[in-house]
């Protein structure tokens, strides 16, 4: 091999140069990444508590015909069409699982492989057979990268510059995430563990599970263009699913998953700046070592735990019974 | 009194809750016109070719030209891989087990590309093959060790793993030797692509595939529908589920340069999920899923070919998801047509029974002196309107159940029109009571339900119970005469008689 895989490490181009030459981009990237992670990993929580984390992967890959369809139909490149087309196709996604699902014996995870594959393979079609009018690469839709998020729109209220358009976009649905989780939690919490209950205090689950699908679709839409389709899903399940492990109260769940949202950002930003690759695939390879680090130390539920308290189980340390009286 | 209930409102909600999939069969319908004019849209982009559609049909079929050869060979291939061995994991319930796998595989595609800076297939394979091993192993570990659910474990592992791919595919282009050409046909697939090397695995596989599923057919079928008791008689269920891993692993790995990543997972489970709503019996859902994955491999590879640039992957799926539709529509046994018609006889049989048993009543209320009523009194009897009588009389009689009698005052004259059941009405119209009496004594007697609280569930339950339940009713209850109002219940010698 002529060239080494592993760049040679340089603290100072890693660790110190980003944020003395370029720091006015350095932090605006760590800050979307930390955005889109965070508000994902909110969102994630209520995911993987409902099961619902695979509707998640099928529902950002249906994304694909959604923006497509919207593209064709509008001719622009603008947020709002694409947000509607993305949003609809969501909500299409849920409703062909559930038809499928009620209307024949196909049990839920064929029927959320079968139809997102299919929307997919639809978008595909689509963008292949609209190649010259369609100015949307699939790759691009797949892939997203931070690096390639427009710094040089800067968003302004009244005169006063707060900075890129992409991320105050992006602050404002992790803002409004925040403040629908501060109103619903009750309504969330109650509907996620125990929908029976919830039926009886009088909250239909079903509208939250709609709310929750509906805002997932809002979620990943807004946060594709910056890490890709795939590692939208690695935004949603790691947070929350690490956080998981290390307690069982859903407040702490929630801050932890948002402490672990800045470590992904923080830690992928610098790992990506090394090796010189993908943030987004940084970021989800730093998730993944976060979890790895997590699953075998947790204290309660870690492999090493699980070790030890099975070995203290097999010592025959039992003080014999003392006889009744 | 069971005369005090109102016949209607339990007659109603019988009658409504048999139609349930309304909405989601619209919904059906809707993605049935998103995809058929996806589909012509594929068909007609195939007319601006320079030559006609027959002539390049005919020359698709002759097989004449080796790229063309090649990519149906791998079509087909890989739809008879892909069929079998998802038919497995859709009865496992382990669908997305196949995304999982194809997501998985990247960093192992991109290490394999890394070992000599080309593209082999055979570094490429077993470098795949290591990181989807791995990849399904650790959604096990994760599902053992911890509380989080299969679906998050999938998750995590399918993008953690493609996570760390992109990582280091992004760092191959950045490198100078990076010629990016290679790595790309795993996104999205084209059967062009295939080189005889390919081929070649994919025919390994498949023979390999079939050789195994044949010697170890009964060993597979028990894990796969009972792992317990598979496990109790002794057999390796846990190597033969591995084995199985192996084999998929092979199968997605070789798959994803036709098809591409995304789209793999569509051709393990689609064709097996059409097959699993034509059939019960598993080895015809293996025939079915194979044959089903070998037609729209071939499918999407003509497509592809008739519209030169679309790619094969996407117009596999869809040549699959066709077939699935289909079978999930006009499915003899599972499909939603036969479900349909299977309700509205239902439907149908159910309101001739409620009027036949109205007729009784009406009978029985004049102790059983007449027999020839009019409809204006069928209409007082089940608190109805004059038109829906009407209507319901004509059933009857079209069903030969009842038969009109010749008219004295004015026959034609609206609720003037006289009736009298057939023999044969009557026969069932005792049955219906007969089977309604004896529900609301054994809920009484056997199931210690207050007499006032039986009618609404003997409504339901009258048009469902066999003759073989009514027989074991009447053992249980003594071959009682009394139903719990006070009423006789019409006996079997009545009834023949």
């Amino acid at each position: 091999m002529s060239e080494r895989f592993f760049p040679e490490f340089n603290w100072h181009a890693v660790f110190v140069q980003p944020w003395t030459e370029y720091a006015n981009s350095t932090f605006w990237i760590v800050l979307m990444g930390f955005l889109v992670s965070g508000t994902c990993g909110l969102v994630g929580c209520f995911v993987i508590l409902r099961r619902m984390a695979l509707v998640g992967d099928a529902i950002s890959h249906s994304l694909l015909p959604g923006i497509t369809l919207a593209f064709l139909l509008t001719n622009s490149r603008a947020t709002l069409p694409m947000m509607i087309g993305a949003v609809a196709a969501g909500v299409v996604t849920v409703a062909l699982i559930e038809a499928i699902r009620y209307s024949s014996r196909i049990k839920p995870d064929a029927a959320i492989g079968i139809v997102f594959s299919s929307l997919f393979a639809v978008g595909v079609v689509l963008i292949s057979a609209f190649a010259d009018t369609v100015d949307l690469d699939a790759e691009c839709v797949l892939y997203g990268e931070l690096i390639f998020v427009n710094l040089a729109d800067i968003a302004t209220i009244g005169g006063v510059a707060i900075g890129p358009e992409p991320v105050v976009r992006m602050a404002v649905i992790a803002l409004i995430a925040v403040a629908l989780l501060l109103i619903f939690f009750k309504e969330m919490l109650v509907t996620s563990f125990d929908s029976g209950l919830a039926a009886s205090l009088g909250i239909n689950p079903t509208r939250y599970q709609y709310g929750l699908t509906l805002f997932l679709s809002i979620v990943i839409v807004s946060s594709f263009e910056s890490v890709g389709v795939v590692l939208v899903i690695a935004m949603i399940i790691f947070p929350g699913a690490t956080a998981l492990l290390l307690t069982d109260r859903l407040p702490s769940a929630l801050w932890l998953s948002t402490l672990f949202s800045a470590i992904y950002a923080l830690a992928g930003f610098h790992l990506a700046t090394w090796l010189n690759a993908s943030i987004a695939g940084a970021m989800t390879v730093v998730a993944g070592g976060v979890f790895a680090v997590v699953w075998a130390a947790a204290p309660n539920r870690g492999l090493i735990a699980h070790a030890l308290r099975k070995r203290g189980m097999n010592r025959p340390e039992l003080e014999p019974i003392a006889p009744d009286a | 009194m069971c005369r005090s209930h109102p016949d209607r409102p339990a007659a109603r909600r019988a009658q409504t809750t048999v139609w349930l999939p309304s909405p989601y069969f619209r919904y059906a319908l809707a993605t049935l016109a998103i995809v058929v004019p996806t589909l012509a849209q594929a068909a007609q982009i195939s007319d601006l070719a320079e030559t006609s559609w027959t002539e390049q049909a005919i020359e698709f079929f002759s097989l004449e030209q080796p790229i063309v050869r090649t990519a149906i060979v791998g079509t087909v291939l890989i739809g008879f891989c892909c069929g079998i061995l998802g038919s497995f994991l859709v009865v496992r319930k382990l669908a997305l087990l196949g995304d999982t796998l194809s997501h998985a595989v990247l960093p192992g595609v991109a290490l394999g590309f890394l070992w000599n800076a080309s593209k082999d297939p055979w570094a490429i394979f077993i470098g795949a093959t290591a990181a989807g091993v791995l990849g399904v192993a650790l959604v096990g570990w994760i599902k053992q060790t911890t509380h989080l659910k299969e679906d998050s474990a999938m998750g995590m592992v399918l993008a953690g793993f493609y996570g760390l791919g992109i990582c280091m595919t992004t760092m191959i282009q950045n490198m100078a030797m990076g010629n990016k050409s290679g790595l790309d046909k795993f996104f999205f697939g084209q059967a062009a692509a295939l080189s005889s090397g390919d081929i070649q695995l994919l025919g390994i596989i498949s023979l390999v595939t079939i050789l195994l599923v044949l010697l170890f057919y009964k060993e597979f079928l028990a894990i796969s529908f009972d792992s317990g008791f598979a496990q109790t008689i002794g057999m390796p269920a846990r190597a033969l589920h591995y084995g199985l891993m192996a084999l998929l692993t092979f199968a997605v790995v070789v798959s994803l340069q036709a098809v591409g990543v995304v789209l793999v997972s569509a051709l393990l489970i689609t064709p097996a999920a059409a097959a699993f709503l034509l059939t019960d019996r598993m080895h015809w859902m293996l025939v079915l899923a194979a044959a089903f994955g070998m037609l729209s491999g071939v499918l999407g590879a003509f497509i592809s070919y008739l519209s030169n640039n679309l790619p094969t992957g996407p117009l596999i799926v869809l040549g699959a998801t066709l077939i699935f539709v289909l079978a999930l529509v006009f499915g003899p046994r599972h499909g939603l047509l036969s479900k349909i018609l299977r309700r509205r006889r239902q439907r149908k049989r159910i309101a001739l029974e409620n009027t036949l048993k109205s007729v009784f009543h009406l009978c029985e209320n004049s102790q059983f002196t007449r027999k020839v009523f009019e409809a204006s009194e069928l209409a007082l009897e089940r608190n109805s309107n004059l038109p829906a009588i009407e209507s319901e009389i004509r059933n009857l009689v079209k069903s030969q159940l009842a038969e009109r009698v010749a008219g004295t005052n004015g026959a034609r004259l609206s609720g003037q029109a006289q009736f009298q059941l057939t023999p044969q009405g009557w026969i069932r119209a005792c049955e219906i009571v007969r089977n309604h009496r004896l529900w609301e004594l054994y809920l009484t007697n056997a199931a210690d339900y207050e007499s006032d609280h039986v009618h609404d569930d003997a409504e339901e339950i009258e048009h469902l119970l066999g003759s073989d339940l009514v027989r074991r009713l009447e053992e249980r209850l003594q071959n009682p005469i009394h139903d719990p109002h006070g009423r006789l219940i019409p006996t079997r010698e009545q009834i023949t008689a």
